[in-house]
């Protein structure tokens, strides 16, 4: 059966429809309420701007994020591999604050009180809130490599898995690798954040050293026993743009690294590279560790899939790399703005004494590049499934590119443009 | 009349008839999923060479949708991910981007 609703809505997509619907009364029954975001990434600033934007500025949003601008990881690999600068990854808060009227603190949280609905401040000072939204990305677990246990060594030997000061970091390392020079970048065991990231980083890598530095090696250093994401359309990549120059070593963790030689320990082996990129495994971080919430494995938060809220934790709402992923869901910037949007909705139902939507559907589209101008895909759907409670990919949805193209190398550039905007403009 | 109205009559409408989460909202949920790319509300950024959403025929929107699943509109990626939503999803979807305006006014 039809609702009503549903007929009313549908029909009101035509011109005739659009007419006969002259509202006597507009709104009234969306309920305001403050809403503090934690966390102005992909996750973050999506929730905040859509929760203005979608309660019509009834709910009031205070946004706390370290960073005085958005950095993007997407993109990032680019300006290691030098065809983009860190100001083509850089995105101001402004927007939300001058055309959604969300107010960015700058600032550090450093406890969350759920009892009491309260945050407190690095700089001193609380913020309430009726419902929170946690989305702090990633924190590494530094114990698992005890070399880089210090800040001196976690700059000698860069991740660049936050987009930033470690991004300039390694394309300065690489600029000034010899020629002939080894570049070994690492890969934890899965789940990390960014699937591709690691296999997309040694693609663009390989393509500069190709043009500037022909002599030298990329190697990857592989935890997992075979390539994580896009399998297929990586190799494919490496075995016509890259060989005898792109190594690829499956079940190569690196237990440890010696700095000063900057070598990684592997189980049986060690590697002494020029520049040495290690990406350590990972938990939620820092903040959703330190707030009480429940942690999978000590690593990941367990969220309630209609709401975005954290499980036993009621008010406050995780999302984006920092949550236990549903059933090949990746750690993605595309799938933490769902999530965002998923939470958005959710938390004006419930701030309106409401149930949330009972069939979320969230998705998701990543690109890599395999060179300086060619992309590839992957793509998938999620739908909530009541019987497992966690949202589904749905079968005979989704896929991978057919081929590497320049065609997709300029959508995945649109992708970023439109995803920055529609998280902060 | 604007969209925005019409959307807050169907809220007040829902509320009334006690359903749950009104197709208007639905429909707004689903849509904002193609915003990744799309743009919010189906406008896309200056600059980009993804399809304007918003605006369009439902109809329209409808047809290439539908296109896209029975795979006589050539895709890069559209065909992998429109075979996610059922079609009550795509009609919820088009009809909201119908009532969009173009260019992402507010």
């Amino acid at each position: 059966m039809m609702p009503l609703d549903r007929r009313r809505f549908l029909l009101a997509g035509t011109a005739a429809g659009a007419t006969a619907l002259l509202p006597a009364c507009a709104g009234g029954t969306r309920a305001g309420g403050h809403v503090v975001v934690v966390g102005g990434g992909y996750g973050g600033a999506t929730a905040a701007k859509y929760l203005r934007m979608w309660s019509q500025g009834r709910v009031q949003v205070t946004l706390v994020e370290r960073n005085p601008t958005f950095v993007s990881c997407p993109i990032s690999n680019l300006v290691i591999g030098g065809t983009k600068r860190m100001e083509d990854i850089t995105v101001s808060y402004d927007g939300l604050r001058s055309k959604w009227g969300v107010r960015v603190i700058q600032d550090e949280v450093v406890a969350v009180d759920a009892a009491k609905r309260a945050i407190s401040l690095k700089s001193g000072g609380t913020l309430a809130y009726d419902r929170l939204v946690l989305s702090p990305g990633i924190d590494f677990l530094w114990e698992q490599i005890p070399g880089l246990a210090g800040p001196e060594a976690q700059a000698a030997i860069p991740h660049a898995w936050k987009a930033g000061p470690q991004t300039v970091a390694l394309r300065r390392q690489l600029e000034a690798m010899p020629d002939g020079g080894v570049f070994a970048i690492s890969v934890p065991k899965a789940p990390y954040r960014c699937p591709p990231g690691p296999y997309e980083r040694a693609s663009v890598v390989a393509t500069w050293c190709k043009r500037n530095k022909p002599k030298s090696k990329v190697l990857i250093l592989d935890a997992n026993d075979d390539v994580v994401s896009k399998k297929g359309l990586f190799v494919k990549a490496w075995e016509d743009l890259y060989k005898g120059m792109l190594e690829y070593r499956p079940g190569s963790e690196v237990k440890d690294v010696h700095v000063a030689s900057r070598t990684a320990v592997l189980e049986f082996d060690k590697v002494k590279a020029d520049v040495l990129n290690v990406i350590p495994p990972q938990r939620a971080g820092d903040i959703a560790a330190r707030s009480g919430l429940k942690l999978v494995n000590n690593r990941w938060v367990e969220i309630d899939w209609l709401s975005m809220e954290a499980a036993g934790t009621p008010g406050v709402h995780v999302l984006g790399d920092a949550i236990l992923p549903a059933p090949t869901m990746p750690k993605s910037g595309h799938m933490a703005n769902q999530h965002a949007k998923l939470a958005a909705a959710a938390i004006l139902e419930l701030l309106a004494g409401r149930a949330p939507s009972p069939d979320p559907l969230v998705m998701n589209t990543c690109y890599s590049f395999v060179d300086d101008k060619s992309a590839i895909h992957v793509s998938s759907v999620h739908r909530y499934d009541p019987a497992t409670k966690v949202v589904q990919p749905v079968k005979g949805a989704g896929g991978v590119s057919a081929a590497r193209s320049e065609q997709e190398g300029r959508i995945a550039l649109d992708w970023a443009t439109n995803i920055w905007a529609d998280m902060l403009a | 009349m604007t969209y925005r109205t019409a959307l807050a009559a169907l809220a007040l409408l829902a509320a009334a008839t006690g359903a749950g989460a009104s197709d208007s909202e639905r429909a707004r949920n689903l849509a904002a999923t193609c915003a990744n790319c799309h743009g919010t509300n189906g406008s896309p950024a200056a600059g980009t060479a993804m399809d304007p959403l918003a605006g369009r025929d439902r109809s329209w929107t409808l047809n290439k949708l539908n296109g896209f699943k029975d795979g006589t509109q050539q895709a890069t990626i559209m065909h992998q991910i429109v075979k996610g939503y059922s079609d009550e999803q795509l009609e919820l979807i088009a009809t909201y981007f119908a009532m969009q305006t173009a260019g992402g006014a507010r």
